[in-house]
């Protein structure tokens, strides 16, 4: 079920000249003729539209820094960012041998709450008698603070805030300035939120590595739903040592060490590729784009960790735990799967997880037809090779870029943190991507679309020609398709079910979908007095 | 669950710890969703909308259209005017509201944008509206910039047209849910009097499944009603917080006479509802709502050994929480604690003589606090019962103490904003919701030998 140009471009013929313009750059029709289309991302919002967009505080303490267990975050501003970032993104922790339950603050909210006279005569006094009163209650290993829009204006200087407190409390205390209008969405904020955990606190630790241990980090997994614990439990019975996940129920503890890694895996490229970049520009860590979502991306996955190792009892225990797995999932799944195949989905997730669910969809048989990002980059759609030809603008200018040297005593070539020969790395990397992501268009059928930005206008539009079976999207956009006959499942918080990574995560996935769309609710919308009156008559029958 | 929390009394002077309150903005946006027609547009970082439609959307679970500004760093730097025309310019083409209502943020406000100025010079089509309100963020709680918005509403839009004022009342909700503002047009319906309820969040919030999707849903007060509200002969303003201002601003604009009320949560706030509208508009209150209230005496009396002299901690929006204070006095139970995140010292002066009236000693009223010092409060001395929103659930399940789910927002549990906890129909949910509660506790902590049949 494809769209044609025709009625794409009537689609778009209601908005003003200027909109219009803006807009068809960022909407790709795939033709599979033309080798990658140039699609437009990572440029402002139109003002006035109905985006799916946040901001670059969201990013970064939304969704960075936040899950940190066993770090305070103080948002430095008036209550609002705080209380919604408070709890609402699913992002569980647990205690464990390294962090006690007393030391994790993931169920609080702390916020300077300024006051007028506080935009008046600036917050850093109280911000710091703030990081002081807090540090004396709980005791935190580390503390972060985060900026709001208003900081940047009034120009309370958070670094020399935290500088005092680092100092005088002897803890590390991390200043993010990530006000809200900085870049032209999340994005900025995860960039600033790596550079800050780069400079701060990976590498900061001073754990020797066993080298009889083949150690890997997680990154860009936030563990939603409790997914980074089903990818973890995957790993451990390979045989893996996962060292650390950022961020998902990770703590600053772990987090410090994690430059003993020998192997990087990235999970969401959006909003973590400049750590996995960096860690292998300082340590050389090589990284590996993973997907964890849907039966055959796992299997891939793990096949393409296994041969990175290049060590036959990884390769082996790889097949044993795959196939004790399959043997468990599919039937489940498979009974799931006949009530999905043939449909269609629409998904707009934030970054990396409308590409991964897509392979979770064929695994149903089913298709997306229109997918897009709110906030990814153009390498996340058309791969990372076209990182080089990307314009800076001046939107993302104002983000730092660290100017990261190899370390002097810790840099290693990639094979030796593989323990491979450089034949046989150079060998391994002609079957595995790894340092590599296509981006998303390779796995797009031709005709289906892919749309930068979407907002509420297209979707509606879109909704109503190809009137797809599920919907895939934030909170913001469940109910409008559910109001137009749509089931809709969340994809960032899962309709609070989980996890969907993994083998039982795929289980779940399959029966959360299935049941979206058979709940019997849907054949009552029509009162009964309103239908035709085709069974008149059969009053007494 | 919050082992985090120190055990021994802290006191804590700056900021917020687990605040009680939210930000002006998703105020305003809620409020402007009670008119009809209306796309409500937050001049500000995009994130500000982003985030207030969230909130909204995980309460109400329904549709919350908004638009934004969406600033950059170089409209933070030159000012929003630009970002704020071309929004109008694009909202009106591509979604056609009636109406744009806007609020502004703290990043706007630091800027210090001059709203009336920008809209002034901007492109408005023919019979269409831009109203605007400012919210900072850095003062009051979302119920400030509810009540900001509603008296923006007034303050643009409603005109004394008539010689002679109309036989018709108008009712300021205040910021409670589209099943409260059902309950309470109910009542006035039932009473035969003509009303107009600014805003109405019916029909909006709580919208039918229809399969047929509309992006401004039938419900809303309509911008004639807005204006018509000039013409009315009284009006009542249910909750000071969010729904005095627009109360005076009709009484200076418009020369209509306003009653501040108490929102009508209780038996005793509904009465004085109920009083008012029969003295006022001088009409006999109907045989139906006697029988109702009569159900309300009557349940009190047959379930009160269920909850007298259980203590109760409260906390939430002050208009919410000062009736819900008084109804569970009614109910003979202690009110320990009371808290609300909105500032305003007649918070406590109000609650604190509920106190006095009821011999209630011991107990602690609070404005501006937060949940962190109502934990600490509770480990000292413990409650038997927690009322207010879901942000009080790591509280209930840190102290073992059972929570029943009132106000805004409820994120984890479903319906809530259908159902009344206003008028005598409120009163019997909430003495259900209460008994319920404390009754499953109840069968929970019983050994076998004491789990009974009947209680």
């Amino acid at each position: 079920m494809a769209i044609n140009q025709e009625v794409l471009d009537e689609m778009l013929l209601p908005y003003p000249d200027k909109v219009q313009k803006n807009r068809t750059k960022h909407i790709v029709r795939k033709n599979p003729e033309e080798g990658c289309q140039q699609i437009e991302a990572n440029t402002r919002t139109v003002p006035g539209i109905i985006s799916q967009r946040g901001c670059c505080y969201a990013g970064c303490k939304g969704v960075v820094v936040g899950p940190i267990k066993d770090m305070i975050t103080i948002t430095h501003g008036p209550v609002g960012c705080a209380y919604y970032s408070w709890g609402t993104r699913r992002n569980k922790a647990r205690a464990d041998d390294i962090t006690p339950p007393e030391q994790i603050y993931g169920a609080m909210c702390f916020v300077t709450d300024m006051q007028e006279p506080d935009i008046v005569f600036g917050g850093e006094k109280k911000l710091a008698k703030m990081i002081d009163e807090v540090v004396e209650m709980f005791h935190p290993r580390a503390v972060n603070v985060c900026a709001t829009c208003p900081i940047g204006l009034i120009g309370d200087d958070l670094g020399a805030v935290t500088k005092k407190a680092t100092e005088k409390h002897g803890i590390p205390v991390l200043a993010y300035n990530c006000e809200g209008y900085k870049g032209v969405s999340q994005s900025a904020g995860h960039h600033i939120a790596n550079n800050i955990l780069m400079e701060n606190v990976i590498g900061s630790g001073d754990a020797e590595k066993n080298p009889s241990e083949f150690v890997v980090n997680l990154l860009g997994e936030y563990n939603i739903g409790g997914d980074s614990w089903e990818i973890e439990r995957i790993l451990h019975d390979i045989g893996y040592r996962v060292q650390g996940v950022i961020t998902g129920d990770s703590s600053v503890e772990e987090m410090k060490n994690m430059h003993i890694a020998n192997l990087n895996l990235v999970m969401c490229h959006r909003s973590i590729n400049y750590i996995a970049e960096m860690m292998e520009e300082k340590y050389g860590i090589p990284w590996l784009k993973i997907n964890f979502i849907g039966v055959e991306a796992i299997k891939k996955s793990l096949r393409d960790i296994a041969q990175v190792t290049g060590d036959e009892t990884f390769i082996r225990k790889t097949e044993e735990v795959i196939a004790r797995e399959e043997a468990r999932v599919l039937p489940v799944i498979e009974h799931y799967r006949k009530i999905c195949t043939g449909k269609t989905a629409f998904a707009f997730v934030g970054g990396s997880r409308s590409h991964h669910y897509q392979y979770l969809l064929k695994d149903l048989g089913m298709e997306v037809v229109v997918a897009g990002y709110e906030f990814a980059h153009r390498d996340d759609y058309e791969g990372r090779s076209v990182i080089p030809t990307i314009k800076t603008d001046a939107d993302s200018k104002n983000i730092p870029e660290l100017d990261i040297k190899p370390d002097p005593e810790l840099y290693k070539e990639a094979h030796e943190h593989l323990n491979l020969t450089k034949e046989k790395f150079d060998e391994i990397c002609s079957r595995v991507p790894l340092g590599n992501y296509e981006g998303m268009y390779p796995d797009m059928n031709g005709g289906t679309l892919m749309i930068d930005d979407c907002n509420h206008y297209e979707a509606e539009q879109l909704v109503k020609e190809l009137k797809p079976d599920l919907f895939f999207a934030g909170v913001r956009d469940k109910y409008i398709a559910q109001k137009m006959g749509v089931p809709a499942k969340q994809l960032h918080s899962y309709d609070y079910s989980g996890p969907y990574a993994g083998f039982n995560g795929a289980m779940n996935f399959a029966r959360d979908v299935a049941n979206a769309m058979t709940t019997p609710a849907w054949k009552f919308i029509i009162p009964p007095w309103e239908k035709e009156s085709e069974n008149k008559g059969d009053i007494n029958a | 669950m919050l082992e985090c929390v120190p055990e021994g009394p802290v006191e804590h002077t700056i900021g917020k710890i687990n605040p009680a309150k939210t930000c002006q903005p998703i105020g305003a946006m809620y409020a402007a969703l009670g008119i009809h027609g209306c796309l409500p547009h937050s001049h500000g970082s995009q994130g500000c909308c982003a985030y207030h439609r969230m909130h909204l959307t995980r309460h109400f679970r329904d549709q919350v259209l908004a638009s934004s500004s969406s600033f950059t760093e170089g409209a933070s730097v030159f000012g929003g005017a630009v970002n704020l025309k071309t929004s109008i310019k694009n909202i009106f083409a591509i979604y056609n509201p009636e109406i744009i209502a806007v609020h502004t943020t703290c990043l706007s406000e630091t800027i210090g944008d001059d709203l009336p100025t920008i809209i002034k010079q901007s492109e408005i089509p023919e019979g269409k509206r831009v109203i605007h309100t400012n919210t900072p963020s850095y003062s009051g709680s979302h119920i400030t910039g509810f009540s900001n918005m509603v008296k923006s509403m007034v303050s643009y839009l409603a005109q004394a047209t008539e010689p002679v004022k109309k036989d018709q009342v108008n009712i300021l909700p205040g910021f409670v849910n589209p099943g409260d503002m059902r309950e309470i047009r109910r009542i006035v319906d039932e009473m035969g009097i003509q009303m107009i309820m600014l805003p109405d969040t019916t029909g909006v919030l709580d919208a039918p499944q229809t399969n047929k999707y509309a992006l401004f849903p039938e419900g809303g007060t309509t911008v004639d009603e807005i204006v018509d509200t000039g013409n009315s002969r009284l009006t009542l303003a249910l909750g000071s917080w969010a729904s005095d201002a627009a109360g005076a601003m009709l009484v200076e604009k418009c020369n209509v006479p306003c009653i501040p009320l108490r929102t009508p949560i209780g038996l005793k706030a509904t009465d004085d509802f109920i009083m008012t509208l029969k003295e006022k508009c001088e009409v006999d209150v109907p045989k139906s709502l006697t029988v109702e209230r009569g159900q309300v005496v009557d349940t009190l009396i047959d379930t009160h050994f269920h909850y007298q002299g259980k203590k109760v901690a409260i906390f939430g929006d002050p208009d919410i929480v000062i009736p819900l204070t008084e109804f569970v006095l009614t109910m003979g139970m202690i009110p320990k604690y009371v808290l609300t995140g909105t500032p305003g010292s007649r918070f406590e002066t109000e609650v604190g003589k509920m106190f006095e009236e009821y011999q209630v000693e011991g107990s602690i009223a609070k404005a501006d606090g937060d949940l962190f010092e109502l934990h600490q409060w509770i480990k000292e001395e413990p409650v038997d019962l927690l009322m207010g929103t879901t942000y009080g659930k790591y509280i209930a399940r840190a102290e073992d103490t059972p929570l029943v789910r009132v106000g805004f927002p409820i994120l984890d549990r479903a319906v809530h904003p259908l159902m009344p906890i206003t008028g005598y129909r409120g009163c019997l949910r909430l003495i259900e919701m209460v008994s319920n509660t404390l009754l499953d506790r109840r069968d929970r902590d019983a050994g076998d030998e004491d789990y009974e049949m009947v209680l």
